[in-house]
């Protein structure tokens, strides 16, 4: 191949590269494309649905696999009044509310709820940055918590109302934190509220006093500081109507991938 | 000639399709946290990678650490455009940060990769064509024919004439080492990285030394992947590429004949 035909074809290939680079862009943030990249979220849930048992419980480490530097991430101090009321108290005011669609409504002090059924596991927290970490979580399940509430038979989701804003800058109610699971993985043995942390009342940094863990999901899913559970039939009323602080910023409401 | 199957061309150039977005959002997930472990976890204090922006007397520079080994890599990793980022702009897609718009392009085209290669593996099996054309047969294996080939390489001596109807040894070993090696150990160490996986098939962590040793897996023969296609298009490049670019689109190569002497 000849030296000029070799420049040109580099030359050619260079500004290949550019001109896909800057359509890429563009293509990102056309709806439809968005709309359809993110069709591929349902595939995934769905495959992992199919292939993964409903109930197959997360990989759980032993007692020496736990990280001591387990980064906290998202909110690690919430300056939220209500909140710091609550922290300068010692969390003995705070009430967890479980309302919505169930036939009677809970509210739970921290030793009430430290006397539900419980279940401490150490697990692998795996950050949607990339990172993870392994901490031994203790709190009450769940599931029987809802059937004491008892979920009435139009509830399909749960939602995580919590005390932290992470974005004062986000529109009036866009900028609390909030999140929502499904049923299937409400009702989970490993899906916990958790009050413990490696042996220890959770820290602030973590949560305190209380934070969800849904175990087969990234860490965004798991909600620190949560207040009040609430059972719904559907998601779009709540936030941005995505079903999550992150959700609502462009990132899947299944993190199991 | 006849020399490439219209499935083997269309699932060649879906392929570099896929592999350019997967590289491009694979790139833009990393930077969202550009360091790499090995085992279960992160030892944030000890990463064996690392691309960090540091201050240098007032100015900002990129530094990317390997082991106990830090390279100065300011406008590539660690800071490029004004911006502390692992890789730079031209490299990730999209181009600026955005970690949700990157796990979106990549969890599609991973799809979009997946499906193609199961095509592309099940038609090249039942029709013969990798027995055929990939596998090397016996007498390619030889030794000191594999290190002629190596040397003829080394000087850009390329097949002509009747030699050139099929692949050499080298070509063959490559093509299927990422064929059917390193191209499906992305798909096993990117499911490795599913939570949601992880819970109906533990073994597939564990496989490569924990979730974090997966990720380093996954980053690596991603590289690995990029050093193939570098040599790849350099080869093509080199010997004869309008040929065998033409080959790959309309099927058609051209055999030269031999210059008698």
């Amino acid at each position: 191949m000849s030296a000029t035909r070799r420049h040109w074809l580099s030359g050619l290939l260079l500004t290949a590269t550019g001109v896909a680079l800057a359509a890429c862009d563009r293509l990102t943030v056309n709806p439809a494309v968005q709309k359809g990249l993110a069709s591929a979220e349902g595939l995934n849930r769905r495959l992992q649905r199919l292939v993964v048992d409903r109930t197959a419980l997360a990989q759980e480490f032993p007692e020496h696999q736990i990280s001591r530097d387990f980064r906290p991430n998202g909110s690690i101090s919430p300056a939220d009044a209500e909140y710091r009321a609550l922290m300068e108290g010692g969390f003995a005011d705070w009430r967890l509310i479980v309302d919505g669609l169930v036939e009677r409504p809970l509210s739970l002090s921290l030793g009430e709820l430290r006397l539900e059924p419980a279940r401490t596991q150490i697990t692998r927290h795996d950050c949607v940055e990339g990172w993870s970490a392994i901490g031994k979580w203790t709190g009450a399940r769940l599931g029987p918590l809802l059937d004491k509430a008892g979920l009435k038979p139009s509830a399909r989701y749960v939602v995580f109302h919590c005390a932290d804003t992470l974005d004062p800058n986000a529109p009036e109610g866009l900028g609390r934190y909030y999140e929502s699971i499904d049923l299937i993985d409400a009702y989970h043995p490993q899906t916990i509220l958790a009050y413990d942390m490696n042996g220890a009342p959770l820290p602030v940094a973590h949560g305190a006093p209380v934070r969800l863990r849904v175990e087969r999901q990234l860490g965004y899913k798991h909600a620190k500081y949560v207040m009040r559970v609430e059972a719904v039939a559907d998601l779009a009323g709540l936030g941005g109507g995505k079903g999550g602080f992150w959700e609502d910023r462009g990132y899947e409401w299944y993190a199991g991938i | 000639m006849r020399r490439h199957s219209l499935l083997v061309r269309l699932t060649h150039w879906i392929n570099v399709a896929a592999l350019f977005v997967l590289l491009g959002s694979g790139l833009q997930i990393f930077n969202a946290h550009p360091a790499l472990y090995w085992g279960d976890v992160s030892t944030f204090a000890e990463p064996w990678v690392a691309m960090v922006a540091a201050d240098r007397g007032g100015e900002a520079v990129g530094l990317t650490r390997i082991g106990p080994a830090v390279f100065e890599t300011t406008g590539v990793l660690g800071f490029s455009d004004g911006q502390v980022r692992g890789f730079p702009a031209w490299a990730t897609l999209p181009s600026y940060r955005s970690l949700a718009d990157g796990r979106r392009w990549h969890f599609f085209f991973a799809w979009v990769f997946v499906l193609n290669g199961l095509t592309y593996a099940a038609a090249g099996l039942a029709s013969g064509h990798v027995r055929r054309d990939l596998l090397p047969d016996r007498e390619q294996l030889g030794l000191r024919r594999l290190l002629r080939e190596i040397a003829d390489h080394a000087r850009l001596r390329f097949a002509k004439g009747e030699a050139a109807r099929r692949y050499n040894a080298l070509q063959k070993l490559s093509y299927l080492v990422v064929i059917f090696l390193l191209l499906p150990l992305m798909v096993l160490t990117g499911l490795s990285m599913s939570p949601g996986m992880n819970a109906g098939f533990p073994w597939a962590p564990d496989l490569f030394g924990g979730r974090q040793s997966a990720r380093t897996i996954h980053f690596l023969s991603a590289g690995l992947i990029v050093l193939f296609v570098v040599v790849h298009v350099l080869m093509v490049l080199l010997s004869d590429p309008w040929n065998s670019l033409r080959s790959m689109i309309t099927g058609r190569f051209v055999i030269s004949r031999e210059k008698g002497s």
